[in-house]
């Protein structure tokens, strides 16, 4: 089957707008008639399944957690970018696209990527417009800062709690579609398998978490909206539900997942402090904007911080990377933290971690609002006090949470952090129009694999997921809805849906008739160790092979062991719990198969055994320059197909930050 | 640290609940005390017993899913923290925990500590909203908005809808998550045109639920994990009665 990914033709800047002029529309009265599934509800879920509610179609939306507002979104802190240039400092809708193609290290679609960087503003908008609470300058405009892998500020933010001010926002949007009667919504439910009639997808199978009970529903398309699969390594910041199950059923059903070894490990988490540890927690990048990154010079330095002068601390991304300093994208940060640990110079009690320091970013504030009150005499001690003010103000719920977390005070103290999985830019194949290798079947934000390439730029996550869902999706699907006009809503006794449910049903029966000795939880982090070491921030083919081996072992130990505790009806998180690891432990391995025929370091995937002399990522463009697309064939056999990458506009270089 | 817990079971909402003891050993003072409660799950699945069905989800405090009320008190001890985010070197070794589930009728128990707290998503679909449809905004700083007044709407807006108010609330009440709501949309230009409206049906649909009334205690400002301000509950109050006595309110 050859790929066709439908980009227009035209030139870059004008394919969307042209698309948009041309596509095929549905008018209202036949939209009243067609049923859409939104699976998820985080910000493109949410923003889809309103945005196609207020259009008229009849929405039915679907999210494990008990309410929509609860999506893994709402913990999005840093902020959203948009090529707005309210800042006058050069920024463009060109910009914005350039940046993210390079950031992504070439292995992004542009006319995708532009198309993003076009709806950008109208995002902003779209979210003020809603209530969205921005932070303001005291002229009452909205304000900007600087996210990595820019030189310019656009990046707009509510505090640390852009995404959930920003999911707020859309989930109100949504509830208010709940009380029109365009959407209905069911929380505490699962998708566990697309439900295909005559090669397109027509509907899901749902299970009811409380009751246990199996669902059929109808819908002339299903949009997956189910977010990204980091959980897969056990320990990342993803939230504890995150799970890849709802991509991959519909992989196995025929979508092609596009990427799946392109994960983002992002460098400011707070480090790991034991084998208890369930999960990880970021320290928004934001926090970049002032906060100095450094070592000690010496290895193995046991002073504390406080107590090591300023000539013996080792600012290493300033030293590297004039040009971008502690900005430079995520891959790269955090790559070089832990080159610093490996080498010896690592701090606190496990030595795999970095210091990131506010002290002088407090000195500098406190100056500036000396001068703003006038008291040009300030001693050093009010002058600190004053800047502790100013950073509690922009950055004070991170503080926050850094002391409750570590019982450390990170206005006196630097924080202590390191890279910790985030985000995987790989996901589920997917066209311009957001349509996967399944007719009718869709996948929208950190579900797809389609505009971050290799590394996501900060603040690019919550600008796609809801580009996609409010400003995308509402045209793309009435391209194709519209042939769908007289196509009545299919009776779920339909034999397929019949034969869907049975799957799911006996899937769920031999997970309980197992009744082995380990618990699912155990399994997830034998899992997530072999990831980890294996396919995490450096990968080599020993390695990799290593790992899909252990990985094949551990997947029938956990079919002939697994321990789920429970009944299949009533309440049981357990059982829920144990659907998801099934699944990851089937995608590690595809990751591991796609990291190993990747032989070159891009963005976020590195090769060992493919980089510069001074240990940056080296590409290799002649042979890699494609999305590798990989087709389920049954158990460990996946085939490739390509994607070939043209850069018509961009002329892919060397990423250079220094 | 050893420790024993005190936790509430019950298997759904049809059964009687009732507390059954734990012991938890070894745990260190680093954990969270969702963690701590990983440690005694995993230990009830070696002996093949149920585990605690709790809700959790970040982990970090944003959203809203963790709800244990811990030795009376919703959220635990620690003021302006989740319970995902109370660490254990809060208690020392041989300390007695009692965790319980949120407790009101329009939070009916699911299983364990689990409650339904569907009916705050009611109480927003009844008119915690700006009715724009995607497509309908101007530019985003064509309306300028007073740097203090888009703080104090941050600070209401900045609700994790976990319940705990209502949880520590003698009445049961939902004042506080229903005035934060109200709050966040008043104080800005784009909430005006709704505001009587909006105020009305949400506290209308706030009494249909089976909250109970606010009678001004203020605990449910004492255990509001991000510091939301009994200040709300006053706006609320006065946009409520301006809007009713205003006769223009027939949401």
């Amino acid at each position: 089957m050859a790929l066709n990914s439908k980009i227009p033709a035209g030139p870059l800047d004008q394919k969307w707008e042209k698309y948009k002029s041309t596509c095929k529309l549905v008018n209202p009265a036949n939209k009243r008639q067609i049923e859409i599934i939104v699976v998820g509800t985080g910000l493109a879920g949410a923003s889809a399944a309103a945005s196609l509610g207020e259009m008229g179609y009849k929405v039915k939306a679907f999210c494990f957690q008990d309410s929509p507002r609860r999506a893994h979104s709402i913990a999005a802190q840093g902020g959203i970018n948009a090529a707005k240039n309210y800042q006058n400092d050069g920024d463009s809708t060109y910009r914005l696209f350039y940046d993210t193609i390079k950031g992504g290290d070439y292995r992004a679609r542009e006319g995708n990527v532009h198309r993003l960087a076009e709806v950008s503003a109208n995002i902003i908008d779209q979210c003020v417009a809603q209530g969205v609470p921005f932070a303001r300058e005291y002229g009452g405009l909205l304000s900007n800062r600087s996210f990595g892998g820019t030189q310019v500020q656009r990046t707009f933010y509510a505090a640390g709690q852009t995404g959930q001010q920003l999911l707020i926002g859309a989930y109100q949007g949504l509830e208010r579609q709940v009380a029109l009667g365009t959407v209905t919504q069911y929380s505490r439910h699962e998708m566990l398998e697309v439900v295909t009639i005559d090669g397109k997808a027509r509907g899901i199978i749902a299970r009811n978490l409380v009751t246990g009970e199996l669902e059929r529903h109808f819908g002339h398309a299903v949009l997956l909206c189910t977010g990204g699969y980091g959980n897969v390594f056990y320990l990342s910041t993803n939230a504890m539900g995150s799970n890849v199950t709802a991509a991959w059923k519909a992989h196995k059903k025929g979508a092609f997942f596009g990427n799946p070894c392109f994960t983002q490990i992002h460098p400011t988490c707070i480090p790991v402090s034991g084998d208890h540890q369930s999960k990880l927690t970021l320290m928004s990048e934001s926090l970049r904007n002032d906060g100095r990154i450094w070592v000690p010079k010496k290895q193995g330095d046991n002073r504390k911080p406080t107590e090591i002068p300023e000539e013996e601390r080792d600012y290493y991304l300033e030293r590297r990377y004039p040009a971008f300093g502690n900005l430079v994208p995520r891959d790269v940060a955090s790559r070089a933290a832990k080159e610093r640990c490996d080498a010896g110079y690592g701090v606190g009690s496990s030595k795999m971690a970095v210091y990131l320091d506010f002290a002088s970013a407090i000195e500098r504030y406190g100056k500036v609002e000396a001068n703003k009150q006038g008291k040009h005499d300030a001693s050093k001690a009010e002058i600190i006090k004053m800047g502790k003010e100013v950073v509690k103000e922009k950055y004070g719920n991170l503080f926050d949470m850094y002391a409750k977390i570590t019982g450390e005070n990170p206005y006196e103290v630097p924080m202590r952090i390191y890279p910790a999985v985030h985000y995987t830019m790989g996901g589920l194949w997917v066209d311009y129009e957001l349509m996967t290798t399944v007719p009718n079947l869709y996948a929208l934000g950190e579900a797809n694999f389609s505009d971050h390439g290799a590394n996501r730029l900060g603040a690019s996550a919550l600008m796609q997921g809801l580009a996609d869902g409010y400003f995308v999706i509402p045209y793309t699907l009435g391209n194709s809805m519209a042939d769908e006009i007289r196509t009545k809503a299919i009776p779920t006794d339909h034999p397929a849906f019949v034969a869907a449910e049975k799957e799911v049903a006996d899937r769920i029966n031999r997970l309980m008739s197992i009744k082995g000795t380990e618990s699912v939880e155990s399994f997830h982090k034998r899992l997530g160790k072999i990831m980890w070491d294996k396919c995490g921030m450096g990968r080599n083919a020993e390695g990799l092979r290593q790992a899909i081996t252990e990985i094949q072992q551990l997947r029938k130990e956990f079919w002939s062991n697994v321990r789920i505790p429970g009944e299949i009806t009533g309440y049981n998180p357990e059982l829920d719990k144990a659907g998801r690891v099934a699944d990851f432990l089937e995608l590690g391995e595809l990751m591991c198969i796609d990291a190993l025929d990747r032989n070159e370091s891009c963005g976020g995937h590195f090769r060992e055994e493919s980089q510069t002399e001074d240990g940056e990522a080296l590409r290799d463009d002649e042979k890699y320059m494609y999305v590798a697309a990989w087709e389920y064939k049954g158990e460990s056999q996946f085939e490739l197909h390509k994607e070939e990458l043209k850069y018509e506009v961009v002329h892919p270089s060397a990423r250079s930050y220094k | 640290m050893n420790l024993n817990l005190k936790v509430w079971r019950q298997k759904n909402n049809k059964s009687q609940g009732h507390f059954e003891t734990f012991k938890v050993k070894d745990i260190s003072s680093e954990m969270s005390f969702l963690e701590m409660f990983d440690v005694l799950n995993e230990q009830l699945v070696s002996e093949g017993k149920e585990p605690i069905a709790f809700d959790h989800d970040c982990r970090e405090g944003i959203c809203g899913m963790c709800s244990m009320h811990i030795n009376g008190r919703a959220h635990g001890p620690w003021n302006e923290t989740t319970t995902c985010q109370l660490h254990m070197r809060e208690y020392k070794d041989g300390d007695t925990i009692v965790v319980e589930p949120w407790r009101a009728e329009a939070f009916p128990v699911i299983k364990d500590l689990v409650v339904d707290r569907t009916s705050f998503d009611r109480i927003i679909a009844a008119g915690g909203y700006v009715s724009v449809n995607t497509g309908n905004a101007v530019d985003a700083n064509a309306l300028p908005i007073e740097k203090q007044r888009a703080d104090e709407s941050f600070a209401a807006a900045s609700c994790i809808g976990c319940g705990a108010c209502v949880a520590a609330c003698p009445n049961a009440s939902a004042m506080l998550f229903v005035s934060a709501k109200v709050s966040h949309l008043a104080l800005l230009p784009q909430g005006e045109p709704e505001r009587k409206v909006r105020a009305v049906n949400m506290v209308r649909q706030m009494d249909t639920e089976g909250f109970g009334s606010c009678t001004n205690i203020g605990a449910c400002e004492a255990e509001c994990p991000k510091g939301i301000s009994l200040e709300n509950i006053a706006r609320l109050n006065r946009e409520y009665i301006g809007a009713v006595f205003s006769g223009s309110a027939q949401g």
